[in-house]
């Protein structure tokens, strides 16, 4: 049998010392900058702040203010509510782009319409997001072009300054982040099994109910969650387009720490947003796999 | 395929009208004769692209935007190499969780991210500069370098590696011969983008910067002053014109090294 | 004093919990060709990958050319070897990807350009040098490949199943290249395979495989005639089983099969050494001959022709004899005059104890 040395020679030359030191400069950034931050701001959360000063005593006083103060139940909800509206409009819009690309298009030209449609992303989110205020305002693109084609006489008020506008601008942010992993998961499916259900009896629709559409439910999942999970905790959008009803929980937490001084409160802000994300999703998840047998 | 005009295809035409309508205001606006961004348009104007060749303080941004974005692109590139080429090519104990931390920037939401690295950085004691938000870029760009490099590494037949190995060269010289060659456009894809992405990044710039401002965060404080508007639409047209090009020259290289190695073209970068 | 070129003492390997090379023992001459043959997932790639050092092992020993080289990496093994996928490399052209491995040696440029000329030569690739590496068939990359690892000059050149991309017409034609290319070049080539045929046609001698160990090593005909497990015979050709008890030992042994009636067999007829007991016999297809008009066998029994199937050259006949359990398998081959039976046609059959092989 092998010496404990030889042992230990071959471990070194083998593949889990060679991966580990090679993902090890990656790694300790992650740790320094990504995992003891967030560390740093949990532990935050426990202590109070005055002024400049912070008291580490470990209190619970900014939790029950967070999750009891009026002012930021509403704020919490309104951005839970917010998101999710989104998530829903994005995807839901997402799918049958996504399914035309995959289907309807032939297959040298996929990437050439998976690029256009990716564009618009890689453009700078504020300059987009200050577009629609432009695009939505009273004296703005929609209103005075709708108004020179003689469609109405008074612009539209409802749809700048508040959740709308949010809304609006958010859906169009997000629509290739839902569109994309929507897409390789159609990509995915075997146009055989499709034929195979034509030939035993479905008609289009009912193959795209009972084949299509489960088989690609891992990829709505997917864009479901890639649109919730961050669009919780925007900032620029509200701040732009909401007007004083449209402010979600960053632009909160936002003022707790720079303007307000009270970093305790803004980190518990930060994580009890997080932690209602977080218990979403994985119920959403959970939900998925009872119901529709998702495997992830 | 028969070309026909179906109902989906006419939603996919709006749909990418929608997507597209704000970006096309932009080089409409630019050149508009007039201080108010509405219908109908006035005439033709260069006026507010030479206003941009006057501001001192929109150089400087735009200056200190390049640097950022050049060594952000360069540190996340080379973490992207590393970490890519660990988890395509080795097995290691705690890899899904290892990678998952790593990756994890791209799930979180940017405010997360930015203040907690503010509050660190402060805690610390460091000043807020044009580093700390490069720290704070690379930390975002690395997961999509990653997710490039991961599938130029994946799409790479490990029997390549052996051979050169097998034919006398070391695991260094095998690397540069062989491997990044190979991996090269997915190498420059990595660049461009997060280089691309550093450009555009608004919040973590706004928290991390202090006196010196990036590009982004520059259009932040002009957004309040009516009269700069139609600058800023000119400011805005080249930008996304830069962010275009930039992404086609990626998507050009992609496509080349697609071909140079024989393989299939999956479509997109992810 | 062991002249072997590769000398493998009790090798195993273990994939965590599971024992993937369990005790190889085996000596490769200088010059021979030998090959690795068994089922998928037997080892034999594994053990490939052991001897160019890409596999370490975790016990016994591996010498080549009378060194150790279990402390010896890859790229400084005197062997080369040839992948599964070719390896070529897509961005490089042929010639350069031929002399690959020239660049570290203390050769000129005139030099290296000559031997990559003469490797590309010895291929049939003559005139290929600048073509792009992405622009060759299967055939070629193959030979590139070879080309590649040969210009080396190694001691021993490994080949890791590189006719399995090609087809079946290709794949001949190069077995037949193989062989001439060996004889050339005069050095020691061990090839994995899983088609038996490939192995029988090619080698001088095989290691027959399966679950990590070597079932046998022999040449070709000895394997073939004198297979030592029920498992090898089977893998190698196509064999008749039918059951047998050893009614005595002595010298040889005798047996009797129910159907066949009784024979008596040479001690060399069970190489896999049989005792007492229940066993089976082997008969190949081709020991058993139809007898038609007025012709005799050793033996001889009735049949009934249950399935025929026509190959061309041959004839394979599926024969039920009264008492055997399952149908026999017997192949004719077809000359001109005679003629191919019916189904359900009776038949005397022709056979001889000395064709038998005795498995426990």
């Amino acid at each position: 049998m092998e010496t404990l040395a030889a042992r230990f020679r071959r471990w070194r030359r083998g593949e889990a010392a060679a991966g580990l030191s090679l993902v090890s400069p990656t790694l300790l950034y992650a740790l320094l900058l990504l995992a003891a931050p967030l560390a740093t701001i949990v532990a935050f959360s426990f202590w109070t702040q005055d002024y400049l000063t912070i008291d580490r005593s470990f209190t619970l006083a900014n939790y029950k203010e967070a999750w009891s103060d009026p002012l930021y139940r509403e704020l919490m909800t309104r951005s839970v509510a917010i998101s999710a509206t989104v998530t829903l409009v994005t995807v839901v819009l997402a799918f049958p782009i996504a399914y035309f690309v995959s289907f309807h298009v032939a297959p040298e030209k996929k990437s050439r319409w998976i690029f256009l449609i990716t564009i618009p992303f890689w453009t700078s989110y504020l300059l987009r997001v200050f577009l629609w205020k432009v695009i939505l305002g009273y004296n703005g693109v929609l209103n005075s072009g709708l108004i020179g084609l003689g469609l109405i006489d008074e612009p539209l008020t409802f749809i700048l300054y508040n959740v709308n506008a949010v809304v609006i601008t958010l859906a169009h942010a997000w629509a290739p982040f839902a569109i994309l992993p929507i897409f390789v998961a159609l990509e995915k499916i075997d146009r055989s099994l499709l034929e195979a259900a034509q030939d035993l009896g479905e008609n289009r629709v009912t193959t795209f109910l009972r084949v299509t559409l489960p088989l690609a439910m891992p990829g709505v999942v997917a864009a479901t969650l890639i649109v919730f999970i961050p669009t919780i905790g925007d900032y620029v959008t509200p701040r732009l387009v909401g007007g004083p009803d449209g402010l979600m929980i960053a632009n909160m937490i936002q003022v707790q720490f720079m303007r307000l001084n009270n970093a305790p409160l803004g980190a518990t802000l930060a994580i009890s947003a997080m932690f209602i994300v977080g218990a979403i999703s994985l119920l959403f998840l959970w939900l998925n796999r009872r119901f529709l047998k998702v495997r992830q | 395929m028969r070309k026909r005009i179906s109902g989906l295809g006419i939603y996919a035409v709006a749909y990418l009208v929608f997507l597209y309508l704000p970006v096309v205001l932009l080089p409409l606006f630019a050149f508009n004769d007039a201080t108010i961004i509405a219908f109908p348009l006035s005439g033709f104007t260069t006026a507010w692209f030479g206003q941009l060749l006057e501001i001192e303080a929109l150089h400087a941004a735009v200056v200190n935007s390049l640097w950022i974005g050049v060594t952000t692109a360069v540190l996340s590139t080379i973490l992207g190499i590393c970490a890519a080429r660990a988890s395509a090519r080795f097995e290691f104990p705690a890899k899904r969780g290892i990678m998952g931390l790593i990756m994890l920037p791209l799930v979180l939401p940017e405010i997360i991210v930015a203040v907690s690295l503010l509050v660190v950085l402060l805690g610390i004691g460091i000043e807020l500069s044009s580093w700390t938000v490069i720290l704070g870029h690379v930390l975002i760009c690395t997961p999509f370098s990653i997710a490039i490099l991961n599938s130029a590494f994946l799409a790479l037949d490990r029997s390549l590696e052996e051979a050169a190995y097998d034919l006398g060269e070391t695991r260094w010289s095998t690397f540069r011969l062989i491997t990044l060659p190979l991996v090269m456009p997915g190498i420059i894809s990595s660049l461009l983008i997060s280089f691309t992405i550093s450009l555009d990044e608004f919040i973590i710039a706004f928290f991390l910067s202090a006196a010196e401002p990036t590009l982004p965060v520059y259009i932040w404080g002009q957004l309040r002053f009516p009269t700069k508007i139609p600058a800023i639409m000119a400011l805005g047209t080249i930008l996304v014109a830069l962010s275009i090009l930039l992404l086609a020259i990626a998507e050009y290289f992609r496509r080349r090294g697609i071909a140079r190695t024989g393989g299939k073209d999956t479509g997109g970068f992810l | 004093m062991n002249d072997a070129m590769i000398a493998l003492r009790d090798v195993h390997k273990y994939y965590g919990d599971y024992h993937a090379l369990r005790g190889i023992s085996a000596d490769i001459r200088p010059g021979e060709f030998f090959s690795l043959l068994g089922p998928s997932g037997c080892g034999k790639t594994t053990l490939l990958r052991v001897i160019a050092g890409f596999e370490d092992v975790n016990s016994g020993s591996l010498m080549i050319d009378g060194r150790h080289m279990e402390e010896v990496a890859p790229n400084k093994r005197p062997t080369n070897m040839v992948f599964q996928s070719y390896a070529i490399f897509p961005h490089l052209s042929v010639a350069q990807n031929v002399g690959f491995g020239l660049r570290r040696l203390p050769i000129d440029e005139a030099e290296k350009t000559r031997r990559i000329g003469e490797a590309l030569e010895m291929v049939g690739l003559a005139g290929f040098g600048e073509r792009a590496a992405t622009a060759l068939s299967g055939g070629q990359r193959q030979r590139v490949a070879l080309a590649r690892a040969l210009i080396l000059k190694p001691k021993v050149l490994l080949l890791d199943e590189p006719l399995s991309a090609l087809d079946k017409k290709l794949r001949e034609n190069m077995q037949v290249e193989l062989i001439k290319l060996q004889r050339q070049v005069g050095i020691t080539f061990i090839l994995v395979t899983h088609d038996q045929e490939e192995a029988l046609v090619m080698s001088d001698r095989i290691a027959v495989m399966f679950d990590g160990g070597i079932a046998q090593l022999d040449d070709p005909e000895t394997l073939y005639r004198r297979p030592k497990t029920r498992a090898v015979a089977d893998f190698i050709g196509v064999m008749n089983f039918l059951p047998a008890t050893v009614t005595g030992e002595g010298d040889g042994y005798q047996i009797e099969m129910p159907g066949l009636g009784r024979a008596s067999l040479t001690a060399d007829q069970a190489p896999g050494a049989a005792s007492g007991g229940p066993a089976s016999v082997g008969l190949r297809p081709e020991t058993l001959t139809v007898l038609f008009e007025g012709q005799r066998g050793e033996r001889e029994v009735e049949a009934l022709v249950e399935e025929v199937v026509y190959y061309g050259d041959m004839t394979y006949y599926d024969m039920r004899i009264e008492g055997v359990d399952d149908p026999i398998t017997l192949s004719m081959r077809n000359v001109p005059g005679r003629d191919v039976l019916e189904r359900g046609a009776k038949a005397r059959l022709g056979w001889s104890p000395g064709a038998l092989v005795l498995f426990r």
